[in-house]
């Protein structure tokens, strides 16, 4: 599919977020093909050679993100798409690109797990391996898609976000978001902000590529041009090589963190669906989301006032705005497609144990329809 | 001042002595890197030296070039990523031969099949160094590691014959011994279009030669010294004998078009629409 600007067209998912990542100026794609995320490695291999750009199906996932990691340093916006077995490899180099500080995003389109699965059905169950899935201290953001056109937007958005802050950046999408087809038109050049990282500009020989700026962040040249740089694994100092002095590695820890912690508003992305007068707060995310906005017009028919609280930032975790908006709630309700109540647990945690958080939660490669929900509403 | 010839230049200032034990072959691999550097004039801006993890992976260290130190075995895909994305760039890629063959074996491969345009210099010192000796896919069948202690019951891989049969470009082997040859390959695997492997069978004194009754780093050297054997040498030799020895020197020099020459057909087809 060419890229239509302005002309709206029924696409799907993955052609959203294929088309965001071209938009925000994705120009290098390496992956392994895995349902549900293959036609996102489809139509890079037709789109990216057309826009000279470079399409490199590698050996497997865990060299894919290596080769967007390479090609990140190199000066690319780079990206992946992968899922649940797929990405379970990525991890050890998505904490490298966390402790190199190096931009790149991974499409994770979540399907049903544990291990092979159901490997054509939804989940949303990768929501804390997104987070934590890899060893040591570390963090990085993940945003969640609800709909195509949200595919496209939160692409762009994470690109951002990854060039902005010198992070990886995992969309959380799922299997059901991924296939949907609705109707969207592309954004013409220059109506969403598209943020390219901030490259050096003091001369060649002061260059460090991690001494911060005051924002938190190192500006961050690309190999090939006047400024020579290293990146390491290792725990390094500001100019890249190792160093095990231990006010160093705690210095770099914190600022892994503090990047964040101190952008944590401008990256925390929520939508709210009447929670004004809400007394029933239901939090959602991804695919569930449409459920429940479903399931609170229907409540709101029969008298109830419920509203929807979306997070399409996962991480960092918007405890503000869950708190905000569970202050008013006597009800709150979180639907997820995991067994362990993955983002119920962290919602209990945001309001207190006292409080009393009703789940609805559904592992069988189903997704939750708006009768599942307003069951527990006791409608 | 640096002498002309040393390829002093390339080493960072205020990093040595470096990690390496003495006796190791490393230190040598590395000057010879630097001299081959010189002779060729690669400018820091269009090198990078992408370093595997290990004894030799930390060879990154003492490099004032661009630099890239990635995660265990992957070295050869982040080294794809970066040449394909900018050709101009001289990739060096230096690995272990359990970061290389072991762990990395599958990138080792596919490297050669898709002939990305990056000179690969595994040093091979039949064991995991860095983490005390223990076995790897490069230890020959029989032989002592920390982790083979009644003697290895698995096989080698033979490094330059996978590079050969998986469609590298150019594949030379050396040792620190015989650094003036090592030197020639080296400037050979540098210049070629496509992928290039120069493996150097090196000494691992502290763990290789202990486990394996080479008191002394002389003796280890000479282990490998004497089972060494230019290429012709090596082909004469009655079959029965060739598993105590090596052949060293060009095993494969060849001109098959690069990934990126390759690329930038399939672009040329892209822009103009054709697709089967
Ligand atoms: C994923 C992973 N597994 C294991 C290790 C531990 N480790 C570090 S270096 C190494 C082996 C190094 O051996 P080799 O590549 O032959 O290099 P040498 O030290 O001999 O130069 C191992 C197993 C690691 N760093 N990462
Ligand atoms: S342990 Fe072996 S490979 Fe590592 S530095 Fe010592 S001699 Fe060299």
């Amino acid at each position: 599919m060419e890229m239509f600007p302005n002309q709206t067209r029924l696409i799907q998912g993955n052609q959203a977020m294929t088309h965001g990542a071209l938009y925000a100026g994705a120009r290098f794609y390496a992956g392994y093909p895995i349902t549900p995320s293959s036609e996102i490695a489809e139509e890079c291999s037709v789109l990216m050679p057309k826009l000279g750009g470079m399409y490199i199906q590698m050996e497997d996932e865990i060299a894919g993100i290596a080769a967007v990691i390479g090609a990140s340093l190199a000066g690319a916006k780079a990206f992946t798409a992968t899922s649940g077995p797929g990405f379970s490899l990525m991890q050890e180099n998505l904490g490298f690109a966390v402790m190199g500080e190096i931009p790149c995003v991974v499409i994770n389109v979540q399907r049903s797990g544990p291990s092979t699965g159901l490997a054509t059905k939804p989940a949303q169950a990768d929501v804390m391996q997104a987070r934590w899935g890899r060893h040591g201290d570390q963090t990085l953001i993940v945003l969640c898609p609800a709909s195509v056109v949200e595919c496209f937007e939160l692409t762009v958005q994470a690109f951002n976000f990854a060039e902005k802050y010198r992070i990886p950046v995992i969309l959380a999408a799922d299997e059901v978001v991924a296939h949907m087809r609705e109707g969207f038109s592309i954004p013409e050049e220059g109506e969403l902000a598209v943020i390219d990282r901030k490259k050096p500009s003091c001369s060649p020989r002061d260059y460090k590529p991690f001494k911060a700026d005051a924002d938190g962040i190192a500006p961050l040249a690309s190999y090939g041009s006047e400024y020579v740089f290293h990146v390491s694994s290792s725990m390094h100092g500001p100019d890249g090589f190792s160093n095990n002095d231990p006010a160093n590695a705690a210095r770099k820890i914190e600022q892994l963190h503090s990047k964040i912690e101190v952008h944590r508003d401008e990256i925390v992305i929520t939508r709210s669906f009447q929670i004004e007068d809400a007394e029933v707060l239901l939090v959602a995310f991804g695919i569930t989301t449409r459920a429940s906005r479903a399931a609170a017009r229907t409540a709101r028919e029969a008298g109830i006032k419920a509203g929807v609280l979306q997070l399409l930032t996962l991480w960092p975790f918007p405890d503000k705005e869950i708190r905000f908006a569970a202050e008013r709630a006597q009800t709150i309700i979180v639907p997820e497609m995991n067994y362990a109540g993955q983002v119920a647990g962290e919602v209990q945690r945001v309001v207190g144990p006292d409080r009393d958080i009703r789940r609805v939660n559904r592992y069988n490669g189903q997704i939750i329809t708006p009768d599942d929900i307003l069951k527990v509403m006791a409608l | 001042m640096v002498l002309l010839g040393s390829g002093l230049q390339y080493l960072k200032e205020g990093v040595t002595p470096h990690m390496w034990c003495p006796g190791c072959g490393n230190g040598i691999v590395l000057a010879i890197i630097f001299r081959v550097f010189e002779e060729l004039a690669y400018r820091n801006e269009e090198t990078v030296v992408v370093t595997g993890i290990g004894c030799w992976g930390k060879a990154d260290d003492y490099v004032v070039t661009n630099g890239f130190h990635g995660t265990h075995g992957r070295a050869l895909a982040f080294a794809t990523g970066i040449k394909a994305f900018n050709p101009r760039l001289h990739v060096i890629v230096l690995m272990g031969d359990g970061d290389c063959i072991t762990i990395g074996g599958n990138h080792f491969i596919h490297a050669a099949r898709r002939n990305i345009d990056v000179t690969a210099i595994v040093v091979n010192n039949f064991n995991y160094g860095m983490t005390g000796g223990q076995v790897s896919g490069t230890t020959p069948a029989g032989m002592y590691t920390s982790t083979t202690v009644y003697a290895n019951p698995e096989r080698d891989v033979d490094i330059c014959a996978l590079a050969a049969v998986a469609g590298a470009n150019y594949v030379a082997r050396g040792t620190p011994y015989h650094g003036f040859e090592l030197e020639i390959n080296m400037k050979e695997a540098f210049d070629k279009k496509g992928f290039s492997v120069l493996e150097v069978v090196s000494p691992c004194p502290t763990h290789y030669g202990k486990n394996n009754a080479m008191k002394t780093p002389v003796e280890m050297l000479k282990w490998i010294k004497n089972r060494a054997l230019p290429k012709a040498e090596y082909d004469s030799l009655d079959p029965s004998m060739k598993d105590d020895y090596f052949p060293i020197g060009k095993l494969v020099d060849k001109d098959v078009p690069d990934f990126n020459a390759r690329y930038d057909e399939i672009r040329a087809r892209a822009m103009k629409g054709r697709t089967a």
